[in-house]
């Protein structure tokens, strides 16, 4: 059986974004005055992009490649490399300005959890019209309703309508609904970066499924240990230009050793790139701090920290803020709230949040910083979020009593005290596999 | 078997791993700038007749859920403004009512007319609204003005009931000629739907058209011989008067209601603008349709 037929064939595709601060809606008042001052110009760029900045940016420039039926390809890259807008354009959701893609199965893109929800609507309908947005059949939503609810695990919220739903349940129904898509290419955007560590494994499980039940995927993620375990191939994508490998982990090696930007004790996050191209900008910058305020980048393990996020609104809102520690795989190993240490924070204007983290619990390493902030109430919904945003180191120092923690042994540093309860008066001593080894070696077992 | 082996024997098949009613081989999706037919692809918007539905039977149920008066707002406004007209224009001005009871005269011609003015409200706000899933997730975007016109014909329905119950009460007997009701509500569709559809599209790429366009509404309201019967305006104005294809409609409508003969000639005007309105709507629509998610 000739396995040399493309399934998605993309060939020298281009997406430029035009951006700059002073973008706005055109008006009709605009329209109006361009049509007088050069009615035959206007005529001809109707309909067409006509935004007066001359800023513009290449998501995406000359990107070509192959997808084979059946393979699992990870997209990664770093962020503003233009991962989210391939897949944009490989959903039809926008059009690319060069180049083409031609695909030869029925598509389902997974770009985000929960698509279509509208929350005045129960838990039982939404699934009906999250379904239908998704692509699928009446006929089809109510073959795999009950699978879906066993899936998501809301089943006794089904008839209560989803404003009332908190955002964990929100999250897995979403999923829940997405999951039983079943087209014959899947494209997934980081949807494995939402959810709490349950849902995550959940996710994970799924995607195991449907990738082992021969379905093509596109997976883009931050999560370098998901990538590796699901994926059999990988595009690496570098300021909009890619790099197609056939060996995942060579192809994460290369990606993180030449991860960009070094650790710094600040960062103007004004004109970072954002969770996506069109970046509403309330995050201004981050700092962080000893406890007694002076700025630093490299923390001890059991010190106190602070970080420092400026912001700028310009209305007021109760908000959240949150902090999110990646590692250099990319996985999120600790994220501190807002919500989590009292009332929704109250925002306007320009100014700085304060963050205090009284004992870091991190093991030694480099660890990035994802930002987020939005909305509390009535529901929580974010406004910006920068992955990203800045990196600190780690030491373990002296918090193990000087040792080190090896790779696998974790990600956190816990501190434990030991004492022995009960032991026999006599040690046994046997000649073979199973003796007691001298009492000064057991030390070494600690290392592991 | 389990679910995985299913799907792995499927694909081997090459065929379609969806569910029961898709077509196996489907033709390559080709993505390249500048695509798509500026036409109407009615075939895509068939095959996404489920979801159609679904967003219809949203739009109407988010509208009264959580309301008092539910479904009776769907018949309210035009019941009161057809009791506000009859006071003015019926008993304090006298307006010619063509020798029926006023309240009847303009209630047959309110309602077409409130159909089309809340499509054009719900269907201009229709795609900007839905912005949450045009950044997300593909499917024809025709749909979602459709959606929003198909939510105000169930409001047009409960209107009409009341209509009835309204001639009742009036001593008139509701004639054969309402039958004839049914093929005008498809003309008023197609009307609704094309300027709809221009707005949607339009309102996208150019944001103040929402405040624009509640004015524009209320003074084609009076452009149109709702209040009033076609035949008081001058025969000099007639032309102008037809240009606009709520004019023919609305007339058409009374004549089958009121059961007085069609003015056939008008209604085809009429009919011929609405159809050109559409095709016209259906162009720019495609057109802006490509950015969406990009401006929106």
């Amino acid at each position: 059986m000739p396995m040399s037929d493309p399934i998605i064939q993309v060939e020298h595709l281009s997406k430029r974004y035009h951006i700059g601060a002073r973008e706005r809606y055109r008006t009709l008042r605009d329209a109006v005055v361009d049509a007088f001052a050069a009615p035959l110009r206007r005529l001809r760029s109707f309909g067409r992009s006509s935004h007066r900045s001359a800023e513009t940016i290449w998501a995406l420039k000359d990107v070509s490649f192959q997808v084979h039926r059946g393979d699992v390809l990870g997209i990664i890259g770093p962020n503003g490399a233009g991962k989210s807008t391939l897949l944009k354009i490989l959903s039809r959701i926008t059009e690319p300005t060069e180049g083409r893609a031609v695909l030869y199965g029925r598509t389902g893109s997974l770009l985000e959890v929960g698509t279509g929800f509208h929350p005045e609507l129960t838990g039982r309908e939404n699934i009906f019209l999250s379904g239908a947005i998704l692509g699928m059949t009446r006929r089809e939503i109510r073959a795999r309703f009950d699978e879906i609810v066993d899936f998501s695990g809301v089943e006794k919220f089904l008839d209560t309508p989803v404003k009332r739903y908190s955002s964990g349940m929100h999250v897995r129904l979403g999923f829940a609904v997405a999951a039983h898509m079943r087209p014959e290419i899947l494209l997934v955007d980081e949807v494995l970066a939402v959810g709490d560590a349950e849902f995550q494994k959940r996710c994970l499980g799924k995607m195991q499924e449907v990738s082992e039940g021969g379905r093509t995927v596109l997976f883009v993620s931050h999560n370098m240990a998901a990538v590796a375990r699901l994926c059999g191939k990988a595009l690496l994508l570098t300021g909009g230009t890619c790099r197609h490998w056939d060996d995942v982990s060579g192809a994460i090696a290369h990606y993180l050793r030449s991860g960009g930007g070094g650790v710094a004790s600040y960062a103007d996050l004004r004109d970072a790139p954002g969770w996506q191209p069109k970046r509403q900008v309330v995050l201004t910058s981050v700092s962080t701090h000893r406890l007694d305020g002076r700025e630093a980048c490299g923390f001890n393990t059991g010190d106190g920290m602070l970080i420092r996020v400026g912001f700028c609104l310009d209305e007021w809102i109760p908000a959240y803020c949150q902090v999110n520690f990646m590692d250099s795989m990319g996985q999120r190993v600790m994220s501190v709230r807002s919500t989590h240490a009292g009332p929704p924070l109250e925002l306007s204007g320009d100014g700085c949040i304060e963050c205090v983290v009284p004992d870091i619990r991190l093991a030694g390493g480099e660890y990035s910083l994802m930002l987020e902030i939005g909305r509390e109430f009535p529901h929580a919904e974010w406004l910006d979020c920068v992955p990203d945003a800045i990196r600190l180191r780690v030491a373990l120092g002296d918090y193990l009593r000087g040792f080190e923690l090896a790779r696998g042994q974790g990600v956190l540093a816990q501190r434990s005290s030991w004492s022995v309860l009960a032991a026999t008066s006599t040690p046994i001593r046997a000649e073979g596999t199973h003796g007691l080894r001298e009492p000064h070696t057991e030390y070494g077992r600690l290392v592991g | 078997m389990t679910k995985t082996d299913m799907d792995v024997e499927i694909s081997r098949n090459q065929g379609s791993v969806a569910g029961a009613g898709e077509v196996a081989a489907r033709a390559p999706v080709v993505i390249e700038p500048g695509m798509g037919r500026l036409g109407l692809d009615l075939a895509e918007i068939w095959r996404y007749r489920d979801l159609l539905a679904f967003l219809t039977w949203r739009d109407v149920k988010v509208r009264y859920k959580q309301t008092v008066l539910g479904f009776l707002w769907a018949f309210l406004q035009p019941f009161t403004t057809m009791v506000v007209f009859s006071l003015v224009f019926g008993r304090l001005m006298k307006v010619d009512s063509l020798g029926t009871a006023y309240p009847v005269f303009v209630y047959a011609g309110l309602l077409p007319w409130h159909f089309f003015a809340e499509s054009l409200a719900r269907s201009s706000q229709s795609v900007v609204a839905s912005s949450n899933i045009v950044t997300k997730v593909y499917f024809p975007r025709l749909v979602i003005p459709l959606a929003s016109v198909g939510g105000c014909l169930v409001d047009f329905a409960v209107s009409f009931l009341i209509l009835v119950g309204l001639m009742l009460y009036y001593g008139l007997a509701p004639g054969a000629g309402m039958l004839v009701v049914i093929p005008l509500v498809a003309v008023t569709i197609i009307a609704a739907l094309g300027v709809g559809t221009l707005l949607s599209a339009l309102n996208v790429a150019y944001r103040d058209f929402r405040y624009v366009l509640p004015f524009i509404v209320q003074i084609w309201m009076f452009l149109t011989p709702v209040v009033y019967p076609l035949r008081a305006v001058p025969a000099d104005w007639r032309w102008l008067a037809m240009l606009n294809p709520m004019s023919g409609i609305v007339e058409a409508y009374r004549s089958a209601i009121l059961g007085r003969p069609f003015a056939w000639g008008d209604l085809g005007v009429s009919v011929a603008v609405s159809v050109f309105v559409f095709l016209l709507a259906v162009v720019v629509f495609k057109r802006i349709e490509r950015r969406f998610a990009d401006i929106i």
